[in-house]
Formats: structure tokens, sequence, C-alpha cells
């Protein structure tokens, strides 16, 4: 089995919206322990995603992530751009050595992982979007083949998200800020949350 | 912008600056061009897409090959964001151009200066970088 263009598409689509909603959402948090520019950068990126959705919903998997990948790169303006860019533009190279969707789902979602950490020279535990990216990860392996799946990558990006809040920022530009970062959650780590939920609510709604 | 150009900088690192702001891009430009001179090829650019401040992938290869010289271009950046970017931007570029060019770790007005004069001796991109990045050394 693998990934339905109409799949991705649908995936794509609610993903984007929903970043495109907590565009506010993400700008506050910004403004808290950053530049306060997430919010409009996710929003520029994904209308820019949205735009490309035919074209995306036309190609193969691997050349679809690569697309969304690069207009990522191309207009998002912050460094969530090359971040998120990396992820997808990773996980389409592992789509097209030919990893399979949704078999291969871990493996490929580590390769996305992995181009981030490699991008942000960055691991867990430094307060960034990778504070969710992994404990995601590590969901998809160990619960690989549970019907509740889906449930588990929900409740692990909701909790590891919120657990982003105590942490003291290294890297990006919340570290700037030092101590001055705790008790806010990051914003890059919001925002890779409100991405996946939205990837397991539709995946939800279609089964 | 770029109007630099003569034979003489076909022999120097070219030099880009990346800044959130166009701003603080062109004013760098500016003071390189005062103090070190036109015979280095200097190129610049800040700005999101949509003309706020942040940085832009496109904006940064077009910068890079507009300072484009046989012997590699630095790029001086100024937070995060513009180093991200500009990394990516490398990594898009043609490849028989990503190995020629580099990003420093250097403040970006001193390092731009540093940099430049540098370069405007005839000096190697490692060199050149090597440069700059003795600012953050101390």
């Amino acid at each position: 089995m693998s990934l339905q263009p109409e799949t991705l598409k649908s995936l794509v689509r609610a993903a984007a919206e929903q970043v495109i909603a907590s565009a506010p959402e993400l700008t506050a948090l910004d403004q808290a322990i950053g530049d306060g520019d997430h919010g409009t950068n996710m929003k520029r990126g994904f209308e820019a995603v949205l735009g490309k959705l035919d074209t995306i919903g036309a190609q193969p998997p691997d050349e679809a992530l690569k697309t969304i990948g690069k207009t990522l790169v191309m207009t998002v303006g912050g460094a969530s751009g090359p971040l998120y860019g990396s992820f997808f533009l990773a996980a389409g190279d592992a789509l097209a050595n030919s990893r399979q969707l949704p078999d291969d789902l871990a493996e490929v979602f580590a390769c996305g992982v992995g181009a981030v950490s490699a991008r942000g020279r960055s691991q867990p535990g430094e307060k960034t979007m990778l504070d969710v990216l992994f404990p995601v990860l590590e969901t998809l392996k160990t619960e690989a083949g549970n019907p509740d799946l889906i449930k588990r990558v929900r409740a692990t990006a909701s909790e590891a998200a919120a657990r982003t809040a105590p942490m003291q920022a290294t890297k990006g530009r919340a570290s700037f800020l030092g101590a001055r970062s705790v008790g806010h959650v990051d914003p890059g780590a919001r925002s890779s949350c409100v991405l996946l939920q939205a990837v397991c609510n539709t995946l939800e709604a279609r089964q | 912008m770029n109007d630099l150009v003569g034979e003489a900088m076909n022999d120097m690192v070219g030099i880009v600056i990346v800044s959130h702001s166009k701003d603080i891009a062109k004013g760098t430009a500016d003071m390189v061009r005062q103090m070190v001179g036109s015979e280095v090829r200097v190129a610049f650019c800040g700005g999101n897409p949509d003309g706020g401040l942040g940085t832009n992938v496109p904006l940064i290869i077009e910068a890079i090959n507009k300072a484009w010289s046989p012997k590699g271009v630095a790029i001086l950046v100024d937070l995060g964001g513009a180093e991200t970017n500009s990394e990516m931007a490398v990594e898009m570029l043609q490849p028989e151009r990503r190995d020629l060019v580099v990003v420093c770790n250097a403040p970006i007005v001193e390092g731009a200066v540093m940099a430049a004069t540098e370069a405007a001796g005839g000096s190697s991109l490692e060199q050149v970088r090597a440069v700059a990045e003795e600012l953050s050394a101390a």
C-alpha cells in the first residue's frame, strides 16, 4: 500500500490551514521569547504551499514532499523556512529512495527529523521544534502497528510541546534570553505540534 | 548596486552581507565601500519576502551570484535566521559553486570590513574567512 495523492493533498491542506489559523498564537509565543515573526513567517510559507496544492496533489509523494520543502525554504523568510523545508526535502528524498508511506513512516520521519537536527545543529532538550519531533519519532517507532497510533502521536506531540515551557533555550533566538526563556512554550515546538495534530485529525476523520 | 565589475574582481573573494534589515545590510555595504574601496565585489540583501524584517533564500542566492568570483564568496550574517537561510542558499547553488561559498561566524559590520580588507589584498577564501572569524575568537 502506498500513500495516495488525494490523501496527501488533504493532509497538506489541513496542516497548512491549521498553521495559518494558528499564526496569531505562534506570533504571541515568539514575541515572548523570540523576534515575534514565527506566526507570520509560517503563515506566508504555508499560504504559498496552499497555492501549489494542485501541483502537489498531482505529483508522486516524493516529489510532492520536495515541492513543499522547497516552497517553505523559498517563502518563509526566517530560520523556520530552512528547518521545516529540510524536514520535507529529506523526507521526500527518503521516499525517492524506495521508502514507502505509510509502511516506512517512522523511517521517513526519522530522515526528516535528522535533517532538521543537522540544519539547526541542535539536539533535543534545547527548547526547539526537535523537542516535539524526537518524541513523536519515538512514538512512531515504539507504537508502530498499534491501532491507536494516531491518538498516541497526537498526545505525544501535545505533551512534548507543553514540556518545552520549563526548558531553558540554548539554541535559536530564545537562547539570548537565557533563563528568561523559561516559562514559555517554544514557538517552533508549538508549530510542529499544530502541524502534527492537523495531520492526525485528518487521518482519523478518514478512517 | 553591484556596479563594481572590473578586471580586478576576478582575483578577489566576493563579499555578501545578509541582514534581517535591508537598511543594515545596505549601511554595512556602504561602510565597506568607503573603508575598503570599490575593487572588491560586495552584494547585500535583507528583509523577508514581504519586505519586513527577516531574511530570504532567493535574495541571498541572487546576492551570492552578484558578488560571484572564481575565488569564492564570503557571507556575513547578523542573527540566527540569516545564518540558517544563508546555509540553505549555499546548498541550493549550482553544485560547482557550493564549495566556494562560506558563511563566516563573525559580527556583521566588523566582519564585512575585515573580510573585504583581506579580500582586497587578493587572499584566498580561507584567509578571508579566518580574518573575519578572528573577531569572534576573543
